[in-house]
């Protein structure tokens, strides 16, 4: 059992940090927030729907229209440009204006120069922003994001979280993060401590 | 699986080819029906049946002649052989009262006034044992069906059945006359040092056109057919060979990718450069050799589907293959897969310790043209040795080399311009168009692969159907569709009446003489100075000619026709092809032996012939007044139509001598032949289609991890399952439909230079058959790709959280 009778609640606007030692979970949890894995037993609900109700293409879809992700290894598609990547859950969404938004995106971000370049020929800070703006471009409400700073320097981390936080505020979205940094929980309006499965 | 398919292919057709040599080797004397034979056109002399009895060897003669047989109302072509006590000296006969009962074998021969006939002559003529039979003035009894003569086993080459009668029949039906087509054999068997001698003996005594074979070239139109069957079904091999080494190479890519970080801790744990390279040799060989063996129970399988479908034209009763050419076929698979992954390996051996600590190191280029520069060597040895033939090596090298080189330009052209279509088209259809161009290895090596098969297939199945159907329908539906031969001078005025009484056009009967050529500019012919062809036209007789007037049909190209004031000057016509196949020109002096006679002809004109015409024509034409003091036969060809065939009967029992020969029948029997032969390429480039799937799956591997990555973040970002599904099968499609493409173009090209320089038709491009190609590709390659990525596509979203 690796997550053990948790019971939360986050706010709508509310910026709240899971940390926990390495194998505590917060991956798990933050799986099961999203709506990429499913509990044992008990229930998850975004907006008021519960995920177990929906089958895992519904999942989907709510995932595209609802939340954001931000990776620490920022899992852009390789062989895609950077205007490539934000546009995916905007055309996977069926947006009309896919192509203004990601332009906008990206712009939002500094990358108005980069939209041709695949990740490849990005920084890690270049491919963390672009993973910024494909998490903010369809105007998520809920922001996950699973250390986002973990392959970064500490410099360039700061910039990325600054931008994060910024976006964020603009956007008034929910945003939950998982990390080991207390520093950068601390930047949050509340903080969970995931010990041995639980919640305190 | 790229081993499996390759050594599949190559001990497919060596098995089979090797069960046809071992059978050839032991059977022959069984083949020939005796240790030595001698065959001529005329009766041979005394001399060597004497020498052959004087020494203590066994004897006995045959005459081969081919004559109508008729029964009732029914008549039909038969192959006669004529036979003595004694025969066969080796070999068996089998017989039996019925058809459908079992055979036994026999050492008698047909008595006098009775005949054995082959089943399929009863089923022609309606007739059953204890019917009578007419062969030319004789009647005979049916008194035995013949089922089995091992000197007739795989005469794919004889359209007739057979009818065996005594030869002391023979003289009684009055068949034997000038010009008849006949062949006298006499079979020697014996101690095999006697016919040794024998043989020493009898060879500078031979006259020509006198052949004289032992076992060691026993049916040489076996021995011919076998050594082609081998090289053009070993060539077809090899092209599975070629796409095999593809698919290697691309898995032997990921293979290296995926184990460069393994070895770089190795490095940094002690292992040296030779250890590295020495583990993975070991499991390389490892996977060969269970991968070969593998290939070897597979193509032991399917060479038993190629000797059902060729070996029974060939042979009956072939022995179980030796392990020959198991070993070859796996010697020859691990020595591409070594060419194709040494470099590889080599990479892995040089992979730097530093990687464990500067994961930003870059991988290092793994491969370039040059790395396959090994595999390439192996290849082309192997393919030049499978030909045995430089030319014909060498042809195919450069013909596979071509095709592939030109698939992937039109692929990498195809895949450019699917990237600059951008943000044509919406949603998945867009996302499975744009990934074509962002996997555009997988994308280009599997087009290349797959449409080598799929163009080979549809080559043979165009070339099978297709072309001959069209070189049959340009023929005009009033076609001589009947030849006869064995006409005799006394005959003519008589068939001409009997042409009118039937209410037929009496058909031009042209006169035949025989005659060897011996010297050209008066000088002996040399044979040995001509290719194997050549030879077999000039051992032979040619059919000679005279007119003053030349046919409709003929077409001078070099020269001048002569007139009726050169009547009796030695001038002689000559066919444009024999011409340029024997090196012979306008103003040779040909010599020629018709009966023991020499007569000296100058070439004082080429011609060219419609051979299509189906009209009785002839390679020598000689001026009037030079050839018929010589005791000639005479030939016609006439069209019969559909309901009168009945006035044939007729025609053969007014003229019981005559020889009719039904084309369209010779013509269904060849396309059955070549069907059977065609099967068998495709059977074999089967195994090229497979090879090419193979590519497909190799391709799908070195990009999988890509895939999967790209199908899981789908996932997360909102995709649904039947959205990836369609964007993958749009891609797959993609590939397909350019695989296609240049199938068809590929199979169009070459069936349009077949048709245009062999069969000489307009040929079109046949959109049928570019449907045909999408259909297959179309539905093969996206399904192959679904099972290959069906994992992939079903991976839980939640492992991309596992992988950060």
């Amino acid at each position: 059992m690796i997550l053990h009778a948790l019971d939360m609640r986050v706010e709508s606007g509310e910026t709240l940090a899971i940390v926990g030692a390495s194998g505590s979970g917060k991956s798990t949890l933050l799986g099961l927030l999203a709506g990429l894995d499913t509990p044992t037993a008990g229930q998850v609900k975004i907006n008021g729907t519960a995920l177990d109700r929906l089958d895992e293409d519904g999942r989907a879809e709510l995932r595209g229209r609802e939340i954001g992700f931000v990776f620490q290894s920022f899992q852009l598609l390789p062989a895609f440009t950077a205007l490539e990547n934000v546009l995916l859950p905007l055309e996977l969404a069926g947006l009309e204006n896919a192509v203004e938004l990601a332009h906008t995106a990206l712009q939002r971000v500094g990358l108005q120069e980069r939209l041709g370049h695949t990740p490849g020929r990005l920084s890690g800070g270049e491919q963390q922003r672009v993973a910024i703006a494909r998490a903010f471009a369809p105007g998520s409400r809920l922001l996950l994001a699973d250390e986002p700073t973990g392959n970064l320097d500490p410099a360039t981390g700061e910039r990325i979280i600054d931008l994060l936080f910024e976006l964020n505020r603009e956007r008034t979205t929910t945003l939950v993060m998982v990390t080991h940094d207390m520093a950068l929980a601390g930047r949050c309006d509340r903080v969970l401590r995931l010990e041995d499965g639980r919640l305190h | 699986m790229a081993l499996v398919v390759s050594v599949a292919a190559v001990s497919a057709v060596g098995f089979f080819t090797d069960r046809v040599q071992q059978a050839l080797a032991r059977q022959s004397n069984l083949l020939l029906g005796a240790d030595l034979v001698l065959t001529s056109d005329y009766p041979l002399s005394a001399e060597f049946s004497q020498e052959a009895s004087r020494r203590g060897l066994l004897t006995s003669h045959t005459i081969h002649f081919p004559s109508m047989v008729t029964h009732a109302a029914e008549s039909h072509l038969a192959e006669i052989k004529a036979v003595q006590k004694g025969y066969p000296l080796r070999g068996r006969l089998l017989i039996s009262a019925k058809a459908d009962i079992p055979a036994t074998e026999t050492v008698e021969i047909p008595q006098p006034g009775t005949v054995w006939v082959e089943p399929r002559l009863l089923e022609q003529l309606e007739i059953q044992t204890g019917d009578k039979i007419t062969l030319g003035q004789r009647t005979l009894l049916v008194n035995a069906v013949l089922r089995a003569e091992s000197d007739r086993a795989g005469d794919i080459f004889s359209f007739a059945p057979r009818l065996m009668m005594n030869s002391e029949d023979v003289s009684s039906t009055g068949l034997i006359q000038f010009g008849s087509r006949i062949k006298y054999r006499l079979l020697v068997a014996g101690n095999a040092s006697e016919v040794a001698a024998y043989r020493h003996w009898a060879t500078p005594r031979l006259k020509s056109g006198v052949k004289l074979e032992d076992v060691s070239d026993a049916r040489p139109e076996i021995r011919n057919a076998l050594a082609k069957a081998r090289q053009f079904l070993g060539l077809a091999a090899m092209s599975s060979v070629v796409l095999a080494a593809v698919a290697m190479a691309l898995a032997g890519l990921r293979f290296v990718r995926r184990n460069l970080d393994a070895c770089a801790v190795m490095r940094c744990l002690g292992a040296s450069q030779s250890f590295i390279l020495r583990a993975h040799l070991l499991q390389l060989s490892m996977v060969g050799l269970l991968g070969g063996l593998v290939g070897c129970v597979a193509g032991y399988l399917a060479q038993i589907v190629l000797s059902r479908m060729v070996g029974g034209l060939l042979l009956e009763g072939l022995p179980q293959p030796s392990l020959l050419p198991a070993l070859q076929g796996l010697l020859g698979g691990l020595a591409v897969l070594l060419g194709v992954t040494w470099p590889l390996l080599a990479k892995l051996r040089d992979v730097q310790a530093l990687r464990v600590l500067r994961s930003d190191l870059p991988v290092p280029r793994l491969a370039n043209w040059l790395s396959f520069s090994p595999a390439l060597a192996v290849v082309s040895v192997l393919i030049l040795w499978t030909a045995k033939d430089a030319r014909l090596g060498w042809i195919a090298l450069a013909g596979l080399t071509v095709f592939l080189a030109l698939a992937v330009l039109f692929a990498w052209l195809s895949v450019r311009w699917i990237r600059s279509l951008g943000r044509a088209q919406a949603g998945s259809l867009r996302f499975g168009t744009s990934n074509l161009a962002r996997h555009p290895l997988s994308s280009i090596s599997t087009v290349a692969g797959f449409s080598l098969g799929l163009m080979a297939l549809l080559l043979v199945t165009l070339v099978r159907g297709d072309l001959l159907r069209s070189w049959q329908a340009t023929l005009p539906p009033d076609a001589p569709n009947r030849f006869v031969i064995n006409i005799q001078k006394d005959q003519l005025a008589e068939l001409k009446s009997f042409f009118l009484r039937e209410g037929l056009p009496p058909p031009a009967i042209k006169p035949m003489v025989r005659g060897r050529l011996v010297a050209v500019n008066d000088k002996p012919l040399d044979v040995s100075r001509f290719d194997e062809r050549a030879r077999r036209l000039v051992e032979r007789e040619f059919n000679l000619s005279w007119a003053q007037d030349m046919e409709a049909d003929n077409r001078i190209t070099a020269g001048h026709w002569w007139k009726p004031e050169d009547a009796g000057l030695p001038m002689l016509s000559l066919e444009q092809g024999i011409a340029e196949t024997l090196g012979l020109k306008l103003g040779d002096w040909l010599t020629y032996d018709i009966a023991g006679t020499q007569v000296r002809l100058r070439v004082v004109n080429l011609r060219k012939v419609e051979w299509d015409s189906m009209r009785a024509n002839f390679f020598g034409i000689s001026n009037s007044g030079m050839l018929e003091k010589f005791s000639a036969s005479y030939i016609t060809s006439f069209y019969v139509p559909p309901h009168r065939e009945t006035m044939l009967n007729r025609l053969v029992k007014t003229f019981p001598n005559l020889t009719v020969i039904d084309v369209s029948a010779i013509m269904v029997q060849v396309r059955s032949i070549m069907d059977r032969m065609a099967g068998a390429v495709q059977f074999v480039f089967g195994f090229c289609l497979a090879a090419g799937i193979l590519v497909l799956y190799a391709s799908l591997a070195v990009t999988s991890d890509e895939r999967a990555l790209e199908y899981t973040l789908l996932r997360v970002l909102g995709a649904r399952r039947r959205q990836i599904l369609l964007a993958m099968l749009t891609e797959f499609f993609l590939v397909a439909l350019l695989s296609a493409v240049v199938a068809a173009c590929g199979a169009s090209v070459i069936a349009w230079f077949v048709s245009h320089q062999v069969l000489n038709l307009t040929y079109l491009f046949d959109a049928g058959l570019l449907a045909w190609s999408i259909g297959i590709a179309g539905v093969v390659i996206p399904l192959a790709a679904w099972v290959g990525l069906r994992k992939t596509l079903n991976l839980p979203p939640s492992r991309l959280l596992k992988s950060t």
